[in-house]
């Protein structure tokens, strides 16, 4: 078993290695000719202005809040997956109310409406 | 086991062979196999998808009813390798006030975000990088690495455009991981094991017919993870130019390229594996090679699906894509779980063919209430806004009154 998830590190190193071995590689082939026109930033057709890290829509958080309680919800469910097949009915039945609790906080956060994009 | 039944072993068993003859301890040998397998077998992905590029363009072409790529070489197949070179030589533009590490790491960690997934994906039953236990979650977790790579490609620009497309990743590409892995829970409940090698090997009949609505839900929500048309709204052309890849040139605008179009296939290739039998097929245990065979097979039919769908839908707009996420496809996902884990709870254990039709039937009987329920409510949301909003027409037409002359009296 610890087999498999050293050829996983292996794995992981590697795909990280090649794209920067390659972007590592294109670097020395590539002209280098810097300027101020050329490096500035893309705009369409005028200069930037002002700073470019600019305040987000507050909706964007939402659904990033949301998308926070479900994941984390659905991989407390992965361990109920697997038992499955061994489980008697009532501990289904136990996992279905978790379920419908989940399927709840979608509800009360569709009737709050942070499902719009207002 | 003879090398025409089974090649990738055989020649590793070889190379052991080999190793060991040098007089290299056991423990080394395995180490110097699996950086070998793991080099071999990204390489070779990598490589794979400049035929991967072609193809679709190729295919892009004939459903645009054009002739696509067709100058260098026979049927300009070597139009990427020439596109490939040209790249490798062109400059890395850096934009004034971009954040150095993130700028140069996003794109390495979106490629090997791909790359990585390659690892658990049993390609044969004998062939496969790493059997670990947890390879539904490793694809999961390893898949979400692919969108912080376009986030921090967004953040680090110092770009506008490149900031819309970041925020729309974070809205986008986040809020479709939740049905993917919701869906993901019912092969993992058939089958017990998050093992992508035992999911592949449980599929007697294919898991599609035993949770058609899962996989349907899935095949959705992997293309929206894959971020391409129609739901391609962190790169949309038309409006915020090409999104978070907008200040990247050269190879690091290649990667980003690569990365898009090897995703594409590898979401095919995980639906294959967990939905249609990855490997399995007549003869694919006794002759492992024979497995390639059909899951290429079954992979190739699932991206040419996804292929069509990007060449023939158009771009939805943001809050279509969220309320369809979040309202149609998460409950949709929640409920089929449900429906399959009660129905095969209750029913007696050992009838195959009784499981296999009560499942099917259940989930269409959920997927034709869902379809109504969207109907209506869609017909109720059209007619709130009749009323809601005037009717505003396009044109005008001002038909003039003659000017009442007020009669001036002096």
């Amino acid at each position: 078993m610890l087999d498999e998830w050293l050829y996983l590190v292996i794995f992981l190193a590697i795909s990280m290695f090649i794209p920067a071995a390659a972007i590592g590689a294109a670097a020395l082939l590539s002209p280098k000719k810097p300027a101020p026109i050329k490096n500035s930033i893309y705009e369409c057709g005028i200069e930037t202005v002002g700073p470019s890290r600019i305040q987000f829509k507050a909706q964007y958080y939402l659904y990033g809040l949301l998308f926070l309680i479900f994941d984390v919800e659905t991989v407390l469910l992965y361990p109920f997956a697997v038992a499955y097949n061994r489980l008697a009915l009532f501990a289904v039945v136990e996992a279905v109310v978790f379920v419908i609790i989940l399927a709840a906080a979608l509800v009360y956060a569709w009737r709050k409406g942070a499902l719009e994009w207002a | 086991m003879s090398f025409f039944a089974d090649p990738i072993n055989f020649i590793s068993d070889w190379l052991s062979a080999l190793f060991a003859g040098w007089g290299l301890a056991s423990g080394w040998v395995q180490f110097l196999l699996f950086i070998l397998g793991a080099g071999v077998l990204s390489l070779g992905a990598m490589v794979f998808t400049v035929f991967l590029i072609w193809l679709e363009r190729k295919l892009g072409g004939r459903f645009q009813d054009r002739i696509g790529p067709n100058r260098v070489g026979p049927w300009g197949i070597f139009q990427t390798i020439a596109d490939m070179l040209k790249i490798f030589t062109k400059e890395y533009i850096t934009p004034i006030g971009a954040d150095p590490v993130l700028f140069n790491l996003a794109p390495v960690l979106a490629m090997a975000a791909v790359l990585a997934m390659w690892a658990v994906i049993p390609l044969s039953s004998t062939v496969y990088g790493s059997n670990i236990n947890i390879g539904v979650l490793y694809v999961l977790a390893v898949g979400a690495l692919g969108e912080l790579g376009i986030i921090l490609a967004g953040f680090g620009s110092n770009n506008k455009y490149a900031l819309l497309g970041g925020f729309r990743a974070v809205a986008m590409l986040i809020s479709y991981e939740v049905p993917l892995a919701i869906t993901l829970l019912v092969p993992v409940m058939l089958t017990g094991s998050m093992g992508l090698n035992d999911i592949a090997a449980a599929q007697k009949t294919w898991f599609i017919l035993q949770a058609p609505v899962a996989a349907l839900v899935f095949f959705i929500a992997s293309i929206a993870e894959n971020g391409r048309a129609p739901f391609d709204l962190i790169e949309a052309d038309s409006e915020i130019v090409a999104g978070f890849n907008i200040e990247y040139s050269g190879l690091k605008f290649g990667m980003y390229y690569v990365a898009d179009f090897l995703h594409a296939f590898t979401a095919a290739l995980i639906f294959a594996t967990i939905f249609l039998g990855g490997w399995r097929g007549p003869g694919a245990e006794v002759y492992p090679v024979l497995g390639f065979l059909y899951l290429l097979i079954k992979t190739s039919i699932v991206y040419f699906l996804t292929i069509a769908i990007r060449f023939s839908l158009p771009r939805l707009r943001i809050d279509q894509m969220m309320a369809f996420n979040w309202k149609y496809l998460t409950p949709l996902a929640l409920v089929s779980l449900l429906v399959t884990a009660l129905i095969d709870k209750t029913l007696p254990a050992g009838q195959v063919w009784l499981r296999l039709g009560a499942l099917l039937f259940a989930n269409l009987v959920v997927f034709v209430l869902a379809d109504r329920l969207v109907s209506a409510y869609n017909r109720r949301k059209a007619v709130e806004r009749m009323v809601v909003s005037e009717p505003r027409p396009v044109a005008v037409t001002i038909r003039e009154k003659p000017a009442e002359v007020p009669e001036v009296q002096s």
